[in-house]
């Protein structure tokens, strides 16, 4: 092998230095094989090429002359520190096994930490924890360590290299002190996370090189396992002496003289002798979110080692720790000039799933957005605003005209309502999510509003009616053309899962595609079963959907349902429908006009000074999802129920069923959403009232029984207002009169039918409310119509 | 040779290009942190800002690449196509020389390639970082650009008559890129001289007689560089920017002022990997191979360009200053009061061509002068993509009409709807994870280019996938200006400026932002010999001239709307909805809005004035009516 033809390094036989040193940690001579397999020196420390080759790197005396000496005695004196740091390995050692004994967090919320007592040092909770499952990682969030010791968070930033093997002696030191009977398969190792050097990956530039960093991305690409030699087993083919080399900054040095026959060149590699551990490539992708308009999303390769392989798949979301590197390109020794640039990449220590709760539905937003107290303060002095509300809908969409309760409605559902967990009762999840339809006339920015709203969240997705299919919303199996593995592609559905999935051209779509919607807005839920597959996937999405009419225009004189035509199991499942039609007004149209000429010439300076900012607007809906989640006073359960046995009663005058528990569903999450906007954590009586307003308009426009002028709930619940129902069933029965008059006819021609009950009736007969008597007929087994004719069952 | 003859024979442009380099060279052999780079950096950017300087550079677009001196200062007219990660080089660096061990501090910046002896374990290494682009030149760019722009050159520099842009060649390229648009038997008569068996790889010919190695003309063959549109010819390069990269974005158009490098050390650095076994470094058996080609492809095909200097391009158009309109008030005050005489020219040449129809030929003069100038929210200002039906389908009228405009607009491109090409041609950019680079499609176009779609070319028959998708993209662009460029994992949205004119028989399937009807004067048996007559007129060079120059000027004017103005436009409004509500909508009333402001602007008026308003009201009407005329005619026009 090639890499064999350097020059021999010569190799240090381990037991020359000083074993307790940390720098001597790992070596594979270490490993005893001796009986007692517990305590530090039992345990085999198992290599950490996560850390690079750290072995060589010596300690010098800070106050010695000659630069560079290698102190065989490490325990000389404080004065000591690691070659190049300014690390010294008692203290550090010292400082990190205090740290392990003392360190609290009281108002800790990570999940990891659940089932620990919080007020007990967190980190001996942990080794105990240890102790008992035998996994031997401890993962060490660096911002514990800074508020503990910012000296040593300093020092762990800047030299990950020499500080983590340090960590990882205190660690065990500590760990076999108080649990020495335990048995590991291997010693401790601390990963550290959570390092808040560097969050994006844009933000990498030289000065990070060989600091402990942290970024968040995508991940894009794995490699195939790669087996990477750590130590060559080599075996004289004269005398079979045999000898192992380590690797030292990735090369293992061929030995060229055999040390017991002294014959050159005699030694050879023993392939399954030698040790190898797992690596992988990762190539890391900057989330869409970090990245500035405009540009291309940057890449990071990361190398994973031993258990870290395998951990991450393409299409997560990671926040990867790790230690940056760059490493010169390969000095060629037939070439004198080398290409002057550096190949980059992230040796990682740990990584965190930013995603994996969305599958577990433990918690919302894993990656929470962070917010400078500056930020914070502007948001909460926002939300002190009496017209915060008018304020926030008037920022949505400046473009688009007017429309005040759309875009209310529509800002309602960006907050959403509080998610609650009835599981344990066997009700499931509650839909926390609004769901709001606009129907209206083509060409009222319908389409623009969605476009706004895809680009206002963080999870938006935008689909087309007409071009989506049931397995672009939903999900779908694909055959990785690398791996040959299966993999789940997940549609704009379950992409948009804590967010907005906005569906243009509503109407257009197939019903088979929209069959997948009755799961997704009352359950929350997406089941999948497919090529083997069959799971159920998180959907917590809100729909937003814009639907035409049938015909190109609107037609006043019939109901919504008869308008659009899609089904009403579907329709009753938004919260909100709203219609967005032309007002035909003239001081509406003068504002129109007013609104649309200044769009066009007022430059864009003016114009923001306007509105509030879409950023602002942004963050305040991320902060007030994040951390506001209002429960109902006393106060406002009453109004809600008032509310609700109001509109029961409504329609009980005219015998009809005008409001379903449904409806109370929806007003609730309007109300909880109301509050959330006030950034209150209590659902007040203003809130239920602004929520009934927004409903009762919303089916003022929606639910109003064009024959009666009423607002008939049943339009939208059962597809058909009352009236009109009440009227199918006079002429089906006025229908069955006129057939039974005419005595024992078999058959009759359906012309001279509609021909006969039109003659014989008052009011006019149209054709559909005929054919619609005599399948209501039908269905009674009274007649079957075949074709033209309609005949008599027995 | 040929470098130094050209060098030699004007002394000026020698000492300039000359000069600058020796600067910058001598600076980077003593390495001191005195700024030498500011300053040099600042010496060019005010030489270049000196009039006519930057003709005097040498430009990648129009010299063959064996004829730039390597390491000299060139330019570059690009697009943007992909941006590579960052990357870290060695800033300053130490070489030992082997015999005398004497050590040496080097510069790194501007470089690809290190001197001999790098001592890798130096203390004073500098590790600097710095990004690169992959640019393209511009997608589009009709041949009357690129040779106005390079006759600019070589007549600044008097080159001898054995000069490296014989015409003939040049004249081929254009040929090569008539070739895609237009069928065999429309061959203009002007295109006759060609030599026949010349069109094919021209370029690649000429190039391989002078680059000797053959192992590279190999691998050029299936190197793809990746040109955002099919035919494309030209050099792409790599650009390696090292100061506010973050300004820079996807498809911005730029000039690039930088230093050329083309060490063949790029390429046997890049063979030598794909030779030797993946086994030699594990971290670096990690590229792929096919990443390692896109990424360091050689450099005789793909050179480095170290940028020093880039302006951005606001148009292409070589016949207008390149400066900023504000500082040229001479040339601006003398164009815009003859803008009403040229549209009134221009408006005749457009009724000819559109076969008598005086009504679209205005409609044509708003649209090329369209341009989106501000985005409310995600509503894009000012677009206005026209749909041209009623386009005769005999005497391919639709690719005759796309070369008049082909040879009016500074780039443009045409695409054939048919079944075919919407299933299979990549519309949309996508990012090729194995590659690590972003794929070109059709869509990934430089500001206020053309897009003619012609979709008289499109048949009966079955969209796959594909080709749903592809439809779906045009009509995002159409409506939202924007492409979203599929990252496998997740979309993501860039904006663009396209102007896009769709040439169908009924209305299009696709949105537009105003249609109309085309009502040709010409009985159809007369097609034929009338569309003759449009090519047959020998447009005088500068007749045309005058028409590239007001198209692109009428589009760099500001626009306002006086406060009156604005309230009798409300008024109008007003009354119009009393009379009849439906007969104009919201809709409407912005698409006027926008006819106003280009009809103002193609008078080269910058303010609206109420004459404007009306006359904007007026062929607005006189187009709705012949649409309503038409919706009688036929009475399935939805």
């Amino acid at each position: 092998m090639s890499c064999f033809d350097q020059p021999p390094i010569l190799h240090v036989q381990p037991n020359e230095v000083d074993m307790s040193s940390p720098l001597m940690y790992g070596t594979p001579s270490s490993r005893v094989e001796g009986t007692p397999r517990s305590g530090v020196r039992g345990t085999p420390a198992r290599q950490r090429p996560d850390l690079g080759s750290v072995r060589k790197a010596p300690q010098v005396d800070l106050h010695s002359d000659t630069d560079g000496a290698v102190a065989s005695e490490p325990n000389a004196g404080q004065r000591l520190v690691i070659w190049g740091t300014d690390v010294n390995v008692g203290t550090c050692k010292e400082k990190f096994q205090r740290f392990l004994q003392r360190f609290t967090d009281p108002n800790s919320t990570e999940d990891e930490n659940a089932g620990l007592d919080l007020n007990e040092p967190l980190y001996m909770q942990k080794l105990e924890e240890i102790s008992v499952v035998g996994d031997p990682v401890l993962n060490v969030n660096c911002r514990h360590v800074q508020s503990f010791d910012a000296e040593l968070y300093r020092q762990l930033i800047c030299y990950p290299q020499e500080v983590i093997p340090t960590f990882d002696m205190a660690v065990n030191e500590l760990f076999f002190e108080r649990f020495p009977d335990s048995i590991l398969e291997y010693q401790i190792q601390v990963r550290p996370y959570n390092a808040l050097k560097t969050r994006n990956m844009r933000s990498l530039n030289p000065e990070d090189i060989d600091q402990l960093i942290t970024i968040s991305g995508m991940v894009i690409r794995t490699s195939q396992l790669i087996p990477e030699m750590q130590e060559g087993f080599f075996q004289c083919q004269v005398c079979a002496y045999s000898t192992r080399v380590e690797v030292d900054r990735g090369r293992i040095a061929e030995p060229a003289v055999c040390r017991n026959c002294n014959n050159t060149h005699s030694l050879a590699l023993v392939h399954n002798r030698s040790v190898f551990s797992d690596k992988q490539m990762i190539k890391v992708q900057e989330s869409p979110e970090d990245m500035p308009a405009g540009q291309t999303p940057h890449t990071t390769v990361v190398y994973a080692h031993n258990d870290l392989v395998d951990k991450v798949q393409p299409g997560d979301r990671v926040n990867i720790t790790g230690i940056y590197r760059a490493v010169p390109m390969r000095v060629n020794p037939r070439q004198n000039n080398v290409k002057s640039v550096y190949k980059t990449h992230i040796d990682a220590i740990h990584f965190r799933k930013t995603d994996e709760k969305r599958l577990h539905g433990l918690d919302e937003e894993a990656e929470q957005k962070l917010f400078t107290e500056d930020r914070v303060q502007t948001l909460k002095e926002l939300a002190a605003k009496p017209d915060v509300y008018e304020r926030l809908s008037s920022a949505l969409a400046p473009s688009i005209y007017e429309h005040e309760d759309i875009k209310k409605g529509i800002l309602l559902q960006l907050f959403g309502g509080t998610r609650k967990d009835f599981s344990q009762t066997g009700r499931g999840n509650f839909r926390a999510e609004v769901n709001i339809l606009l129907c209206g006339d083509p060409g009222t920015s319908k389409s623009q509003l969605l476009q706004y709203v895809y680009n206002l969240v963080p999870r938006g997705q935008y689909t087309s009616g007409k071009g989506s299919s049931a397995v672009g919303l939903t999900a779908y199996v694909m055959k990785d053309p690398e791996t040959r593995q299966l993999v789940l592609q997940t549609g704009a559905l379950v992409l948009s899962d804590n967010g907005i999935c906005c569906i243009d051209e509503f109407d257009k779509m197939s019903d088979n595609t929209r069959s997948v919607l009755h799961e997704v807005m009352e359950q929350q839920t997406l089941s999948i079963a497919k090529a083997g597959i069959i799971c159920q996937l998180n959907a917590r999405t809100a729909v937003l959907a814009a639907a035409n009419p049938v015909e190109s225009q609107w037609n006043p004189k019939k109901t919504t349902i008869e308008n659009i035509q899609l089904p009403h199991t579907l329709l009753s499942r938004f919260d909100l429908i709203f219609l967005m039609l032309d007002p035909q007004d003239e001081a509406y149209d003068r504002r129109l006009a007013h609104h649309l000429v200044s769009l066009y010439y007022q430059s864009e300076e003016q114009m923001e000074e306007e509105f509030l900012d879409m950023a602002v607007l942004k963050d305040y809906i991320a902060y007030a999802r994040t951390y506001i989640s209002p429960r109902l006073s006393e106060e406002a359960s009453q109004a809600l129920i008032e509310a609700y046995v109001d509109m029961r009663k409504i329609g009980s005058g005219r015998g009809m069923v005008s409001a379903y528990p449904r409806q109370l569903e929806s007003l609730i999450r309007l109300a909880e959403a109301h509050a959330k906007v006030r950034f209150s954590e209590k659902v007040e009586s203003i809130d239920v009232e602004e929520a009934k307003r927004l409903h009762r308009e919303a089916l003022k426009q929606s639910a109003t029984d064009p024959r009666t002028g009423f607002v008939d709930i049943s339009i939208l619940t059962t597809g058909m207002s009352a009236t009109a129902r009440k009227r199918k069933e006079e002429v089906a029965q006025a229908l069955k009169k006129l057939i039974q008059a005419k005595g024992k006819t078999p058959a009759m021609k359906y012309q001279q039918l509609l021909d006969d009950l039109r003659g014989q009736s008052e009011t006019a007969i149209t054709k559909e409310l005929f054919d619609e008597a005599l399948r209501a007929l039908a269905d009674e087994d009274y007649l079957t119509v075949t074709g033209k004719t309609v005949r008599l069952l027995a | 040779d040929l470098c130094t003859h050209i060098h030699t024979d004007n002394p000026h442009s020698e000492t300039f290009t000359e000069l600058c380099l020796l600067d910058v060279l001598a600076a980077s052999q003593n390495n001191s942190n005195s700024g030498w780079e500011t300053k040099a950096v600042e010496f060019f950017q005010d030489q270049l800002k000196e009039r006519d300087t930057h003709t005097l550079v040498p430009s990648l677009n129009d010299v063959p690449l064996h004829y730039l001196k390597p390491n000299s200062l060139v330019k570059f007219r690009c697009l943007i196509q992909d941006m590579f990660d960052p990357e870290f080089y060695m800033g300053v660096y130490e070489t030992v020389d082997p015999s005398t061990k004497t050590k040496m501090l080097r510069c790194g910046k501007y470089k690809d390639v290190t001197e001999c002896g790098v001592d890798f374990n130096s203390r004073n290494t500098v590790t600097a970082e710095r990004q690169t682009f992959y640019c393209v030149p511009i997608p589009g760019e009709n041949p009357w650009v690129k040779e106005i722009s390079s006759s600019c050159l070589t007549e600044a520099r008097v080159v001898p008559s054995t000069s490296y842009a014989p015409s003939r060649q040049k004249r081929s390229y254009e040929e090569d890129d008539d070739m895609d648009t237009q069928p065999q038997k429309q061959r203009e008569p002007h295109a006759g001289m060609k030599i026949p068996s010349e069109h094919h790889g021209n370029g690649d010919c000429k190039r391989q007689e002078t680059e000797a190695p053959s192992s590279q003309t190999a691998s050029a063959s299936h190197l793809d560089l990746n040109f955002p549109l099919p035919g494309e010819k030209g050099p792409s390069c790599l650009v390696k920017v090292y100061e506010d990269w973050d300004r820079f974005k996807l498809n911005d158009t730029l000039e690039v002022y930088g230093i050329l490098s083309v060490s063949p050390a790029l390429s046997a650095l890049a063979d030598e990997k794909d030779a030797s076994s993946s086994l030699l470094d594990p971290a670096e058996s990690m590229e792929t191979a096919e990443e390692q080609r896109v990424h360091s492809p050689p450099a005789s095909l793909v050179p480095r360009l170290h940028m020093l200097h880039a302006k951005p391009l606001p148009h292409n158009n070589p016949l207008l200053p390149s400066a900023a309109l504000e500082d040229n008030s001479a040339f601006l005050s003398s164009t815009l009061s003859e803008m009403a005489s040229v549209r009134e020219e221009i408006l005749s040449y457009f009724t000819h061509v559109l076969l008598g129809d005086a009504l679209a030929a205005e409609y044509l003069i708003l649209h090329l002068i369209s341009n989106v100038y501000s985005r409310r929210d995600v509503l894009p200002l000012g677009k206005f993509t026209l749909n041209l039906s009623g386009c005769p389908t005999v005497a391919s009228y639709t690719e005759r009409f796309y070369q008049i405009i082909q040879q009016l607009v500074p780039s443009s491109h045409y695409l054939a709807m048919s079944l075919q090409n919407m299933n299979q041609m990549r519309l949309v950019p996508k990012k090729d994870y194995v590659a690590n680079r972003l794929v070109s499609g059709a869509l990934q176009l430089a500001r206020n280019t053309s897009l003619f779609l012609d979709e008289t070319q499109l048949e009966q028959g079955q969209l796959d996938t594909t080709g749903v998708r592809n439809v779906t993209a045009l009509g995002n662009l159409i409506s939202w200006q924007k492409v979203d460029y599929d990252f496998n994992y997740h979309q993501m949205e860039f904006p663009c400026n396209i102007n896009v004119l769709i040439a169908s028989e009924g209305r299009s399937l696709l949105p537009s932002d105003c249609q109309i009807h085309l009502q040709p004067q010409v009985a159809p048996s007369h097609l034929e010999e009338s569309l003759s007559s449009i090519h047959m007129h020998p447009q005088a060079s500068s007749q045309l001239n005058k028409f590239r120059i007001y198209l692109s000027m009428a589009r760099l004017l500001d626009y306002s709307i006086s406060d009156e103005v604005t309230k009798s436009v409300e008024d109008d409004f007003v009354d119009m909805r009393k009379d009849d509500p439906q007969s104009i909508s919201a809709e409407d009333l912005h698409r006027m809005l926008v006819v106003a402001r280009l009809l103002s602007l193609s008078l080269g008026q910058t303010s609206l004035s109420r004459d404007s308003w009306l006359r904007a009201k007026h062929i607005e009407m006189l187009r709705r009516s012949r649409m309503e005329q038409h919706k009688c005619v036929n009475g399935n026009e939805p």
